[in-house]
């Protein structure tokens, strides 16, 4: 029995890098951001000016921290959605330091410490003892932020020492604050990290196939146990940031981020199932979130509206492009 | 996308319109409240429009954020300081976390108060508290001893023996007894604010105190559930219950008469009078420091203490004539 090969036709080049660039999900996402930022700068005459726009970046920066190890996490198939409980704690733990007279160095040490060790927990459960990541996190969720609540009840810790003020209230040059710089400091380190180095590539790996990953000699378990360690110790520095700015610590705070640093990086482009996904997506998602809920606070939109839209273009962003392939076909 | 953009460019230009039609020379005062779709603060809300229609030349932002977070409230903090409102009036998530954000916006010129639950001082211009707990105190006993012009015996159900509030308010009730005479205090209980626990506590009440002719209960669960218990062992009419409660829940118990009248603060007067704090201390005309007397329009004046915290009038009481006006509100 013969079968006559069919003839496919093998381009002899695949898309020209620039075409490839303009069909990609960061142009898609970075039309929209220009579009909301046009939009915004049309709706109000407060929107286009330099310090409200500094203001404005308070408003993402500190979850999309989060969302660049989240992304991480996520292209390897995991998922950890105990970030926001780990500020908590990691902000109880700094707030106990300082009631006890820890100097400032010493807080943002104790501050992303608790995160690692957080992390660390996230990590051995899932990595060591291969327990699905949704489920330990979510039981981690409840643990660490019932940690914060049994120390801290209904009271808080306030009084930071000034010097502390400057992760979340200080400002690098001009407008730009330190959040801001650290924003953008961050999203260098994890895009080279993801795309320019082996580890990244093993993310990638893991994400489309483990089994496949271990067998080509990567350590999928450790690679899976650092990016817990470096979710951990990310939520961390967001804990900084954030205690810093309010200045104070409750155990309802940051309460509800994970899903909103979730949401952030889907809306970056990154496959939910693990896989594929890319940095510069997350870093314009972030910005894409922060314009709007900025631009919708100006208009003094209702927040009930406000979340209605941020869901409306998670699902637009999301299915018009398989709308549009399936239209196409 | 589309449909999105043509969303976004139709608020814009509703929005531009808007502000071009409000901005001559008008104070724009923000009603920031705990979280929006709260019957309690839309009331608050409808007396900041009562307010800004008798002053004329006030806009009214009435905002907050969609959970009850200090996060969320900083947000919209953010952008009414972008927008260069005149003040700020904040009922806060969080006495701490908003002082930062509330600073800032002082330092950027913008009046800042807060009102119904505070901001630290260091936040605001000043605080208006809804009530203070010597009224309260005063209030809950006369709102009993108006419905016994004879005397008579009267028991107090509570919340936790620690709630410092009510404990409060038990103190200065107990100060002003004098004013009262005729009527006895029997006994306090505590329900521990849970219905179950006040309601055996309320029926403990009547079988120890035969002659009991009132219930105080100065907790929103506990008035319910003492209504419920005088209700089912058929004394309506023989026990009055009164204290704090909310008009929503009580509405029955009023209707019934196992509560003749109770009170809790005025959501409405209290959205009217910082509303007129606010416009008064964002045009200058008063200045937020201790001793300083604040009008607040048809309510009076606020006179301060030394933590620029005042009080704005007694408690509200809600009887058969107006219940129904307030149980659809909260």
């Amino acid at each position: 029995m013969t079968t006559s090969p069919t003839l496919r036709q093998i381009p002899d080049r695949l898309q020209s890098p620039l075409a490839r660039a303009l069909k990609s999900w960061e142009a898609l996402l970075l039309a929209v951001a220009v579009a909301i930022f046009v939009a915004n700068a049309l709706a109000s005459p407060w929107f286009l000016d330099p310090w409200n726009l500094s203001d404005a970046s308070f408003n993402f920066t500190e979850k999309a921290l989060i969302a660049f190890a989240m992304a991480m996490l996520i292209i390897a198939g995991e998922i950890d959605l105990s970030v926001a409980s780990i500020i908590a704690l990691a902000s109880t733990v700094m707030g106990a330091a300082m009631v006890a007279g820890a100097p400032v160095w010493l807080l943002v040490v104790l501050g992303l410490g608790t995160g690692l060790a957080c992390g660390a927990v996230n990590g051995v459960l899932v990595a060591g003892f291969g327990l699905p990541s949704i489920v330990v996190t979510i039981g981690t969720m409840s643990l660490f932020r019932g940690i914060a609540y049994i120390v801290l009840g209904d009271g808080a810790y306030t009084g930071y020492p000034s010097g502390f003020g400057w992760f979340g209230q200080g400002y690098v040059w001009w407008v730009f604050s330190v959040e801001l710089v650290l924003f953008a400091v961050m999203a260098v380190v994890f895009g080279v990290l993801l795309h320019r180095t082996s580890f990244g590539r093993m993310v990638f790996a893991i994400g489309n196939n483990a089994t496949a990953a271990r067998f080509s000699g990567i350590r999928v378990d450790r690679v899976r146990f650092i990016l817990f360690l470096l979710t951990g110790v990310m939520s961390g520095l967001a804990a900084v940031c954030l205690t810093s700015r309010l200045g104070s610590t409750r155990p309802s705070i940051a309460t509800g981020f994970e899903l909103e640093v979730v949401t952030m990086v889907v809306l970056g482009g990154i496959n939910i199932l693990g896989g594929s996904g890319s940095i510069p997506g997350v870093v314009i998602a972030a910005l894409v979130m922060g314009l709007v809920t900025f631009g919708l606070g100006l208009l003094n939109v209702p927040g009930i509206v406000m979340s209605i839209i941020v869901g409306a273009l998670l699902i637009g962003v999301i299915a018009l492009p398989r709308l549009w392939a399936m239209w196409r076909r | 996308m589309s449909i999105l953009k043509k969303a976004l460019t139709t608020a814009a230009l509703a929005s531009v319109l808007l502000a071009g039609a409000a901005q001559a020379e008008t104070t724009r005062v923000a009603l920031v409240v705990k979280a929006l779709g709260i019957g309690f603060f839309e009331a608050a809300n409808k007396g900041a429009e009562e307010a800004a229609k008798e002053l004329g030349d006030v806009e009214i932002i009435y905002t907050g954020p969609t959970d009850t977070t200090a996060e969320g409230q900083i947000e919209v903090i953010n952008s009414l300081i972008a927008q260069k409102v005149d003040a700020i009036a904040v009922s806060a998530n969080d006495t701490d976390a908003l002082v930062p954000t509330l600073k800032k916006a002082m330092e950027r010129g913008i009046t800042v108060i807060s009102w119904d639950s505070g901001v630290a001082k260091d936040g605001r211009l000043m605080h208006l508290n809804p009530s203070s707990s010597a009224l309260i105190g005063n209030t809950i006993i006369k709102l009993a001893a108006d419905h016994l012009p004879e005397g008579g015996e009267v028991a107090v159900l509570s919340a936790t023996t620690t709630s410092t509030n009510q404990n409060t308010w038990i103190e200065e009730m107990n100060k002003v007894m004098g004013n009262y005479p005729g009527i006895t205090v029997v006994g306090t209980v505590y329900g521990d604010d849970l219905a179950d626990k006040s309601y055996r506590e309320a029926q403990g009440l009547m079988q120890t105190y035969p002659n009991l002719k009132a219930i105080i209960a100065p907790t929103s669960v506990g008035i319910v559930a003492a209504a419920q218990a005088v209700t089912d062992a058929g004394k309506i009419g023989q026990i009055n219950v009164t204290g704090l409660g909310l008009p929503s829940e009580m509405a029955g118990h009023v209707k019934s008469g196992a509560s003749q009248s109770f009170a809790i603060w005025n959501p409405i007067d209290l959205g009217y009078s910082a509303t007129m704090i606010a416009y008064h201390l964002a045009k200058g005309d008063a200045k937020a420091e201790p001793g300083a007397a604040i009008p607040m329009g048809r309510m009076g004046s606020v006179t301060l203490d030394d933590n620029t915290e005042g009080a704005m009038a007694d408690p509200f009481t809600y009887d058969a004539s107006n219940i129904d006006q307030f149980s659809s509100i909260f």
